[in-house]
């Protein structure tokens, strides 16, 4: 693959059109058959995705058709789009709508930073240190999140948490701070947990992404006297453009999807209630499946609308990160 | 890889083949999978308890001498999400729901869409009798037995006598929630309730509400769009009194908006503990602290007990109703071997074990004439008479939505306010059945 990869830009930059077509009808053979070939790799897991991914995809639609409610099989009813309409029109769905994006701006930005300064921090370090320093930055990646959720819940929590005696002096910090009875501190200790649990997998992206800056450019730059942080502006970042975005897209996209920190901690009260929360709560525990359904459609839709901004309009490259450009 | 390591010799291997046959079938046979093995086994899904569940299935398993062997299932430790599972599991048809352990106020939810087997006409006289009240109540949809009262719940009146003393409150006469709250801030204590948005919110409401002579569903059995609530009443204004008092008096402390049933218990059996509503597992749970070393025996010599507080002076009280019935899959491949099996695990002696070792009381008055349960449970007869008084929660298939609606609008406590959290939770409710809004 890499040869048709190698030879792409020369086409592409020709300034004759004819040419570049003679260029590319030169390796057509070779790329039809190593086209073939990824097909016959990747095929069966495609089929398979499309299996599982796709049927209940379409499942779900048809059922936010209806007015179907589990506990009630015999009164169901065909009711085109009203179960959107009440979504749409319900001020619970565009405050879910909000706690999410929120949750989302705010838990990328700080990961995105702190995960940079950690990649940093890998790539610099001693050759004796970077394994030990790798898998400590990685622990609580590996972590299940609902676990994760539960010992951010109980250090918090008034009964048994000590948060509250370790920090009293910070000033709002004492020990009759409830901080699962108001928004504000409840989004507060969810997204603490969400960044602690997933700035480990955004570092390792940018890790990724930093070892293909070429130590050339970086050391032209110091030649030239650029300062530390006027190689990091002009030098690495723009170079590694393409692995920040990646990381960004599919760490919105699973920020966006946020369910178990919610549903542990708060269980969506005082207001911290997300979209998966509210899909979840609609189709599971009241059993509303049409309604619950179309919910689930909406998030879905949400989702595609992120993806699409970002390789649209952001030029996410996913292919950047595998060095394939 | 060589090949030769996946040649096999036929002759050779003969006698390894015959001991791995004769292992497997060693083994079947000492796990009772024999293919002889009759046996018809149910599948009874329990609530988490203390073993007593698993305990009582081991012994009717051997009292029914081959007809029938019970297998227990653990379902979620939470109300609601024990709920999800046999709805799901139920509408699903699972030939498995043989013997289920069910809230009362679920129910009406499984019984409507004829998920649970009808109990055998025979039989409904030999299960309702003896039974208290309350618990035939809970077990009832539409003046039909529909599950089987196992053991039942309330909530009764914890003290500190010490407390109560200076307060001057003479606590063989009943006493009204206003005396509780008075008490709690001339002498600057704390009230164990229950503020968490959870079930244990609606089970406050509902008995608050009860009291104060109103109900929380005017027409139980009406369908959503017809369903009328009574939360605007007098009644359910007074509730919102004296929850919303609790709460922005700071009476239940800065863990109020989060309490549950546990932690409104250790708030009792702390410093500043003064009055307790809670259900009787406190007792054995207070007794295992001391043994533990965990709180003082002079904090169990403080504690006294008394029925549910009443909201008007003069009036009866309605306590908390909770506890579990059992119910039969309409799927289940057996429904009577199961009914035949439940009336094994209902016997009062086993119901009377049950409360002695798990801490959940009988729903069998006879069950309550062992004198062993004043020993270990000095609070037995409190606890029949609160049986008696007790109101079940709003028996309606649409239960779920009334609850998490109440939970959602009457939380955080310091927010609820007679003059507006009424009015807006019956409103909200009442969109949220008729299908307009979502919860």
């Amino acid at each position: 693959m890499s040869s048709s990869t190698i030879n792409k830009p020369d086409a592409g930059k020709s300034p004759n059109p004819d040419k570049a077509k003679k260029a590319k009808t030169q390796h057509s053979d070779r790329v039809k058959a190593e086209r073939r070939m990824g097909w016959y790799l990747a095929g069966p897991a495609f089929v398979v995705m499309l299996l599982v991914t796709l049927y209940p995809i379409l499942q779900a639609f048809f059922e936010s058709l209806f007015a179907f409610r589990l506990t009630a099989p015999d009164e169901r009813e065909f009711i085109w789009f009203a179960n959107y309409i009440t979504i749409l029109g319900d001020s619970v769905w565009w405050q879910g709508l909000l706690v999410t994006v929120l949750i989302t701006v705010i838990t990328v930005a700080v990961e995105l930073v702190l995960g940079f300064a950690l990649a940093l921090v890998m790539s610099k370090a001693l050759k004796s240190l970077k394994g030990i320093l790798r898998t400590a930055i990685l622990v609580p990646y590996g972590i299940i999140t609902v676990v994760s959720a539960y010992a951010w819940f109980y250090a918090f929590d008034i009964n048994s948490g000590y948060v509250n005696a370790w920090f009293d002096w910070v000033p709002g910090i004492d020990s009759d701070l409830n901080w699962f009875a108001q928004t504000g501190t409840s989004l507060f200790v969810i997204m603490a947990s969400e960044i602690w649990k997933t700035t480990p997998f955004i570092s390792l992206l940018l890790l990724a992404g930093l070892a293909q800056v070429p130590d050339e450019l970086t050391e032209a730059a110091k030649v030239d006297g650029a300062t530390w942080w006027e190689q990091m502006r002009k030098v690495v970042i723009p170079n590694m453009k393409a692995a920040i975005m990646v990381a960004v897209l599919f760490r919105a996209l699973d920020a966006f999807r946020i369910f178990d920190n919610v549903f542990i901690m708060t269980n969506g009260e005082n207001n911290t209630e997300v979209l998966s929360l509210l899909a979840y709560r609609t189709s599971i525990s009241r059993l509303e499946i049409g309604l619950g359904s179309a919910v689930s459609v909406l998030l879905f839709l949400c989702v595609i609308l992120i993806s699409f901004a970002a390789i649209k309009i952001f030029k996410v490259d996913l292919a950047g990160t595998r060095g394939e450009k | 890889m060589p090949n030769r390591r996946r040649k096999i010799d036929p002759v050779r291997s003969r006698p390894k083949a015959a001991a791995v046959a004769t292992l497997a079938m060693g083994t079947m046979l000492l796990t009772g999978c024999g293919p002889t093995e009759s046996v018809t086994t149910l599948t009874w899904y329990i609530n988490p308890d203390a073993g007593g569940q698993a305990a009582i299935a081991a012994s009717c398993t051997e009292e029914a001498d081959g007809a029938y062997r019970i297998e227990t299932s653990l379902l979620p430790t939470d109300a609601a999400a024990q709920r999800e599972q046999l709805a799901r599991r139920l509408a699903a048809g699972d030939t498995s729901m043989d013997i289920m352990s069910i809230d009362p106020p679920f129910i009406p939810e499984l019984a409507e869409p004829g998920f649970l087997a009808p109990i055998p006409a025979d039989s409904v006289d030999v299960f309702s009798e003896n039974v208290l009240e309350g618990a035939l109540a809970g077990a009832t949809w539409k003046d039909e037995l529909v599950t089987v009262p196992f053991w039942a719940n309330t909530q009764i009146l914890w003290y500190r006598e010490s407390v109560a003393e200076a307060a001057g409150l003479d606590m063989s006469q009943p006493v009204t929630w206003d005396q509780l709250i008075d008490a709690a801030t001339e002498q600057d204590k704390l009230l164990g309730v229950q503020g968490s948005p959870a079930e244990s919110m609606t089970v406050w409401i509902n008995a608050l509400v009860e009291s104060a002579g109103g109900q929380i569903l005017e027409n139980p059995e009406a369908s959503a769009d017809e369903l009328e609530l009574g939360l605007t009443s007098e009644a359910g204004q007074e509730a919102a009194r004296i929850i919303g008092t609790i709460g922005t008096e700071g009476l239940g402390g800065p863990g109020l908006p989060t309490s549950t049933e546990n932690t409104s218990l250790t708030l009792f059996q702390g410093d500043d503990g003064s009055f307790m509503v809670n259900y009787p597992f406190v007792w054995p749970a207070t007794l295992g602290a001391v043994e533990a070393g965990s709180i003082d025996q002079s904090v169990v010599d403080d504690i006294g007990w008394a029925l549910f507080p009443t909201v008007t002076e003069g009036e009866d009280t309605a306590p908390p109703l909770g506890g579990i019935n059992l119910g039969v899959g309409a799927a289940s491949d057996d429904p009577d071997l199961a009914y035949e099996a439940i009336e094994c695990i209902v016997k009062p002696e086993n119901q009377t074990e049950y409360f002695i070792t798990n801490g959940n009381p009988p729903s069998n008055s006879e069950a309550y004439d062992d004198p062993t349960i004043e020993e270990d449970f000095p609070m037995a007869t409190t606890i029949r008479d609160s049986l008696e008084l007790a109101a079940p929660r709003p028996q309606t298939p649409f239960y779920n939505e009334i609850s998490t609606g109440l939970q959602q609008e009457w939380s955080p406590p310091n927010e609820v306010d007679p003059d507006t959290t009424p009015e807006r939770s019956q409103e909200f409710i009442t969109a949220v059945l008729r299908g307009e809004r979502l919860l």
